[in-house]
């Protein structure tokens, strides 16, 4: 789960780390009462879940209460990478001495989380460790023993900080530290972090990502904090396609299906799982010439309806006129119950199954009654014999027509 | 010889009373595995397909009369964390997580007190494990019949992110004559108990594994570790890879995760063209279809086609 900038820094503030006197506001009169309140120049930054702000216009500089008002409006109207801001950031322009980079994150291979120091704050820490490794100081923390500060200050002092700065510092990362684990953040991120003038620190910018299956045990402090859960927090607008699937995965416990059409515009609908089944045929669509109109998942052996249910959604879809019902061998979901509830969706929508599906190549548990089904209505199948590369090639075929050939040669 | 199980390993399931670990437990039984016990607190004195259910995993250790090898593992993701703990604690030494969506931080505070006290993790987010013919952990491959078409034992040792290909790659090493060693589900989880570089010292140590087969996706650094686990390591196992989720690297689907929670690419590093180009400078050759991989496998075993 992804925050806002104004979200992270209230988590930053509530773990003891120093933050300006920001303001958030989703009115010009608020912004321009936040900048009366910090009185002298300000930042208005636009709160959207994308990057890009500072290009897009989403970030200006006012001098005056009247001027941080000004940009507010705008920048409230203003849609960054199609997303429309919940509000605007106003913020004090800092005296800033030294911008540094503080961040804890997963380090999936050591299985650990991991802090990173830099004292080249402001820019792109990946840029900095490739061109700069010295300035880079890196940790990894226990999973199980409490985090000591002296593993912050070991960071810090890699980098080269000493006297007061390196105490600064330390109480800094440490304090990000118990943040990341506490709140079972993926990323904890201040970027930069800044020493003001009077040599005290302060978090310019904070970015925070919360792993989503960690959210359940986070659902008091986020309210209190003001997050609003409702919001889905999508990368994109989820598509008419997305949110019915997800209304009939929801309306029914037996099994799981998913379905995402977000970044695909073919024509041949895919009914396929499981997991790593449905990536497997995705990709064999595609190298063989078919463009698949959709993405999806079947799984945990669903009922007949919920299998129709995705069908129907699919065959729906503008341009699709033919699917392809394809798993990798199954143990669990059921062949039968699947290919009932394709042909039922087929049914249901006035077209022929024989015609309308492509293929079916579900091999597994009770595959014998559901072959028997499928003859009846004389639809195209196949058993684990047909890999699962040449059922998405004949499929593709059938799609254009016999243009392509089954045996894989792409056209 | 297989690797991890036995003839004669014994294993509890905890979390026995849910639906799926119902059928598990007896499909583990239909296929000879010697299922010892369940755990399900507040149900003691229940029996599943015959397996009688205890409160704690210290009173199944106690009715079996010495130590119990193994733990299936599939309560809820709130509650998961503790059971692998207790199963830790009571002794077990290799314990395979079903359980999906658990929090990362738990997983890896698994992972480091299994390392603590010697114990191994399977997934979180898997289908568990088979030696064909010997035992079957988990619900891979499904009810004892499907698993026994599917895996016959013989000569390759299967790695799988994906539960679902673990079974259709072994079924077609099956088909093509060269049958499985070992097969094991690992999880699809973005922090996992035992990666593929992991595993490789035991396969390298069995007998009856002459070659590896993995299939992998997008996320993560594992394949990479594979890599330098192999340029450390003077391997004798030649290895046949799988990517699937190449249509991820698209620049419409940044930042998403498809088919499992592994598969959210991170960095460059994580991305399918990065990683193939990886694996095949390393020697290790990725095929395009899945269904070259028993051929690739006998080629480089040097068994005529």
């Amino acid at each position: 789960m992804r925050f806002y900038e104004y979200e992270s820094r209230r988590i930053v503030e509530r773990a003891g780390i120093p933050v300006t006197q920001y303001g958030f506001c989703t009115t010009p009169e608020e912004a321009r009462a936040a900048a009366e309140r910090i009185g002298g120049p300000t930042v208005i930054k636009s709160q959207v879940l994308t990057g890009g702000r500072m290009k897009a216009g989403g970030v200006r500089f006012a001098d005056t209460p009247d001027e941080a008002a000004e940009h507010a409006a705008a920048i409230l109207d203003l849609e960054i990478n199609g997303h429309r801001p919940v509000g605007v950031l106003v913020d004090p322009k800092a005296e800033v001495e030294q911008e540094y980079y503080a961040a804890v994150l997963w380090d999936g291979r050591a299985k650990r989380p991991m802090m990173l120091f830099s004292d080249m704050g402001g820019i792109d820490i990946e840029q900095v460790a490739e061109e700069h490794p010295e300035h880079v100081g890196r940790g990894h923390l226990s999973n199980l023993l409490p985090i000591s500060d002296f593993q912050a200050k070991e960071v810090v002092a890699r980098v080269g900080l000493t006297g007061s700065e390196l105490n600064r510092a330390t109480a800094v990362l440490a304090r990000l530290a118990r943040l990341q684990r506490d709140w079972d953040m993926t990323l904890a991120e201040i970027n930069p972090l800044a020493r003001l003038s009077d040599g005290s620190f302060v978090a310019l910018d904070a970015h925070m990502e919360m792993e989503n299956e960690a959210v359940f045990r986070h659902r008091k402090a986020l309210e209190e904090l003001g997050v609003d859960l409702s919001d889905p927090r999508e990368q994109y607008e989820p598509s008419e396609f997305e949110r019915n699937v997800k209304a009939i995965d929801a309306a029914d416990h037996r099994g799981v299906i998913q379905g995402k059409d977000h970044g695909f515009h073919g024509n041949l609908g895919l009914v396929i799982g499981a997991g790593g089944g449905s990536l497997t045929l995705t990709d064999a669509v595609r190298a063989q010439g078919g463009k698949p109109a959709n993405y999806s998942e079947i799984g945990g052996n669903p009922s007949v309806a919920k299998a129709k249910g995705l069908a129907m959604e699919v065959l729906k879809k503008e341009g699709v006129d033919k699917i392809a019902v394809m798993m990798s061998i199954v143990s669990n979901t059921r062949v039968d119950i699947v290919a009932r509830g394709v042909i039922k969706a087929c049914l249901e929508l006035g077209k022929d199954p024989a015609e309308t599906i492509a293929i079916f190549r579900i091999p597994g548990a009770w595959e014998e009654e559901g072959y028997k089904i499928l003859d009846r209505y004389g639809v195209e199948y196949c058993d684990r014999s047909v890999s699962m590369w040449e059922a998405a090639g004949r499929a593709v075929a059938k799609i254009q027509g016999g243009g392509a050939s089954a045996n894989g040669e792409a056209s | 010889m297989a690797i991890l199980l036995s003839e004669d390993f014994t294993f509890i399931v905890q979390g026995i009373t849910g639906r799926e670990a119902v059928n598990l437990t007896k499909e583990c039984l239909d296929y000879g595995s010697k299922v010892v016990g369940g755990v399900t607190p507040g149900r003691k004195g229940r029996e599943v397909h015959g397996v009688p259910v205890f409160d704690t995993v210290e009173q199944a250790v106690e009715n079996h009369g010495g130590p119990i090898d193994g733990s299936v593992v599939t309560v809820p993701p709130a509650f998961a964390k503790d059971a692998v703990f207790e199963a830790i604690e009571n002794g077990i030494k290799l314990i395979v997580v079903v359980t999906e969506r658990i929090p990362r931080r738990d997983v890896a505070q698994m992972v480091e007190l299994a390392d603590l006290r010697g114990a191994r993790i399977i997934g979180p987010n898997c289908l568990g494990l088979i030696a064909p013919g010997i035992c079957k952990m988990g619900g891979i491959g499904g009810p004892a019949k499907d698993a026994a078409k599917a895996y016959q034992p013989g000569r390759v040792g299967v790695m799988s992110r994906s539960g679902g290909m673990t079974t259709e790659i072994s079924s077609s090493l099956t088909a093509a004559g060269l049958g499985v060693s070992t097969a094991i589900s690992i999880g699809g989880d973005a922090i996992i108990g035992s990666t593929y570089a992991e595993l490789m010292p035991l396969f390298e140590a069995d007998e009856q594994t002459e070659g590896i087969v993995i299939y992998t996706e997008p996320g993560g650094r594992m394949e990479a570790e594979l890599v330098d686990w192999r340029e450390r390591n003077d391997s004798r196992l030649p290895i046949v890879a799988f990517m699937a989720g190449k249509f991820m690297d698209d620049e419409e689907m940044r930042g998403m995760s498809f088919g499992h929670a592994g598969t959210i690419v991170e960095g460059k590093e994580d991305s399918a063209t990065e990683k193939i180009a990886r694996l095949e400078a390393a020697g290790i050759p990725v095929v395009e279809r899945i269904d070259e991989i028993p051929d690739r496998v006998k080629e480089l075993l040097g068994v005529a086609a």
